[in-house]
């Protein structure tokens, strides 16, 4: 299969003297839907900035569909839709000026450009506001305009760059729903985001970058089978008692009506139940303390910077013992 | 990307350019158009009939043609300048940069859009001229031509001030302490001839002097300098100009990080 997007030693050093990407290697196959995972600083955006040409890289490859961007990038960008993390469209431009005159920088004729508008526009639920100014949108219109702009050539793969940053989770849910039916149509998705039950909800492959290396590169499935232990919240309709304890699990009483339980690998969460339920108690409802991505993703950060201090800990100790 | 899809990506460029300064035609069109009607009544029908003639013709006669050519310069620069600045400042120009336009497609439509305004502009100003002096052409390719340089190459210096620019002071201040008196000591109101031997010389760095000359020749078929030499230099500064452009769009200085 052919990749989508494929990264060799990629490096940045900014003029300050900051290495932003350390050599990473990364590669998206055609179809896939993808997340970029990080925290914040830690490479993701100059990744994408290098792809979509905002930023010089240093050192490495990148090839988009087989393209080497060095050789020949032009090519290359007409197969890349990019959704920015800020706002870059100019404010006082009408909705459909912007989708349309962006089609005009791909080279397509005015008629197909303004059919095309007119396409993702009404798909985006924005046709209403084609005569609006864009500033006059509110800010997940913004990003849909956005979102529009960028498939109106219909590139075969789409970069979002936190697409749903700021976005109420009705408007949210409509655009995963949106960008689904992009996915299953054909195109490539690579999506960075905070929001990392969007990730986990939305993409099947992940790569995580931390302080310009990539420290996690494979598919949902085998990122989530890495969680050890999940906390479950429990309602309860009975009053709990002070000392709840269940025999072989950490548990933790938040009120009278509502517990919190540890489910470490191996456990399972129907012998809480029945210790619950011989002991009188009965169980309204359960959720997820966070989202199971969401905690794997700080544990492994955890670990990281764990590592990391460890790491100063020893160079330090080391220096002193030299000097 | 092939010919044909250039040019429709140039003319997407032209176009949004020529909407963007007929969208605010208040602020474009219609200064220029005041302005210019106050040199003519003040410079030229009520001091310029105290001067007399110069170089043969009215003060009138003599200063239109500068005045046309000083709006022509002005409105090319303008509006390249606070288009692309504007662009930059807003990050709209990433839609341009994540694209597969070349770079030299970029500036032409960059460049053009100010062009047109320059001569838009000028056009506006000629007409007004003729309610205070007769316009005889004395060569018409002279003066259409030396339009067109003129306002490209003032297209280009405003794109370079653009890419400079960090904030919106940046942007007026080349055109108030640089472009303004080049374009007042270019001859625009006076002969050469009325220059001591030195500052006629030292004026013959500025590129106001041969555009207000060349196009004064086109005119009125007078000229301080050699026609020939004035389309030469203009083009030397326009090569220039174009080259350093290109170059700041290649190595993305100040656009790209």
């Amino acid at each position: 299969m052919t990749a989508a997007l494929s990264i060799s030693q990629l490096s940045k050093v900014y003029d300050d003297g900051f290495e932003a990407l350390k050599g990473i290697d990364l590669k998206v196959e055609e179809g896939d839907f993808f997340a970029l995972l990080g925290p914040n600083g830690a490479g993701k955006s100059t990744t994408i900035g290098i792809i979509f040409s905002l930023i010089n890289k240093s050192g490495g490859k990148v090839h988009i569909f087989d393209r080497d961007i060095d050789e020949d990038f032009a090519r290359a960008k007409m197969d890349i839709g990019i959704v920015p993390q800020e706002f870059n469209f100019m404010a006082f431009e009408k909705v459909f000026d912007i989708v349309s005159t962006q089609a005009g920088y791909y080279g397509l004729p005015r008629k197909l450009a303004c059919e095309r508008a007119e396409k993702y526009l009404t798909r985006l639920g924005l046709w209403d506001k084609r005569n609006v100014q864009a500033r006059a949108l509110s800010g997940g219109m913004k990003r849909r305009l956005m979102i529009a702009r960028a498939l109106v050539h219909e590139p075969k793969l789409l970069i979002l760059d936190e697409p749903t940053a700021g976005v109420d989770i009705e408007m949210r849910r409509s655009m995963w729903d949106f960008l689904r039916d992009i996915n299953e149509s054909g195109t490539t998705i690579i999506l960075t985001t905070h929001y990392l039950e969007e990730a986990e909800q939305l993409c099947r492959n992940i790569a995580i970058i931390d302080q310009g290396k990539i420290v996690e590169d494979t598919s949902m499935r085998d990122l989530l089978r890495q969680l050890t232990r999940e906390v479950f919240v429990l309602d309860t309709t009975e009053d709990l008692p002070e000392d709840l304890q269940l025999v072989g699990f950490e548990v933790e009483r938040k009120d009278d009506h509502c517990m919190e339980v540890v489910i470490d690998k191996g456990q399972h969460i129907n012998d809480v139940f029945t210790q619950l339920s011989d002991a009188g108690i009965q169980i309204t409802s359960m959720r997820n303390r966070a989202n199971r991505l969401e905690e794997l993703f700080v544990n492994l950060m955890a670990q990281k910077s764990s590592t990391a201090e460890t790491s100063l800990s020893y160079a330090a100790g080391s220096a002193e013992a030299t000097s | 990307m092939n010919n044909y899809q250039k040019w429709v990506a140039f003319s997407t460029i032209v176009n949004k350019e020529i909407r963007r300064y007929l969208r605010i035609w208040a602020q474009t069109l219609l200064p220029p158009a005041i302005t210019m009607t106050l040199y003519f009544v003040i410079f030229g029908a009520l001091i310029g009939s105290r001067i007399g003639t110069m170089g043969g013709f009215t003060y009138m006669q003599f200063v239109v043609p500068g005045l046309i050519m000083m709006a022509v310069v002005t409105n090319s620069y303008a509006n390249v300048v606070s288009s692309f600045f504007g662009a930059k400042f807003q990050h709209s120009i990433e839609e341009l940069l994540v694209s597969p336009v070349p770079n030299y497609i970029i500036l032409m439509g960059f460049v053009i859009g100010g062009v047109t305004r320059g001569m838009l502009v000028g056009l506006i100003v000629t007409l007004l001229s003729l309610f205070f002096s007769e316009l005889n052409i004395h060569s018409l390719f002279v003066t259409v031509s030396i339009v067109i340089m003129t306002s490209i190459l003032f297209a280009l210096a405003g794109f370079i001030n653009a890419v400079y620019a960090n904030n919106f002071d940046d942007i007026s201040i080349i055109p108030t302490f640089v472009l303004t008196p080049l374009i007042y000591l270019g001859g625009v109101f006076y002969s050469m001839d009325l220059l001591p031997d030195f500052w006629a010389g030292v004026s013959k760095i500025n590129p106001m002097v041969y555009v207000v000359n060349a196009f004064r020749y086109g005119v009125l078929g007078v000229s301080d300098v050699d026609v020939r030499w004035s389309f030469t230099m203009i083009l030397f500064f326009t090569i220039i100009a174009y080259t350093y452009s290109m170059h700041l769009l290649n190595t993305g200085k100040r656009l790209r990080q």
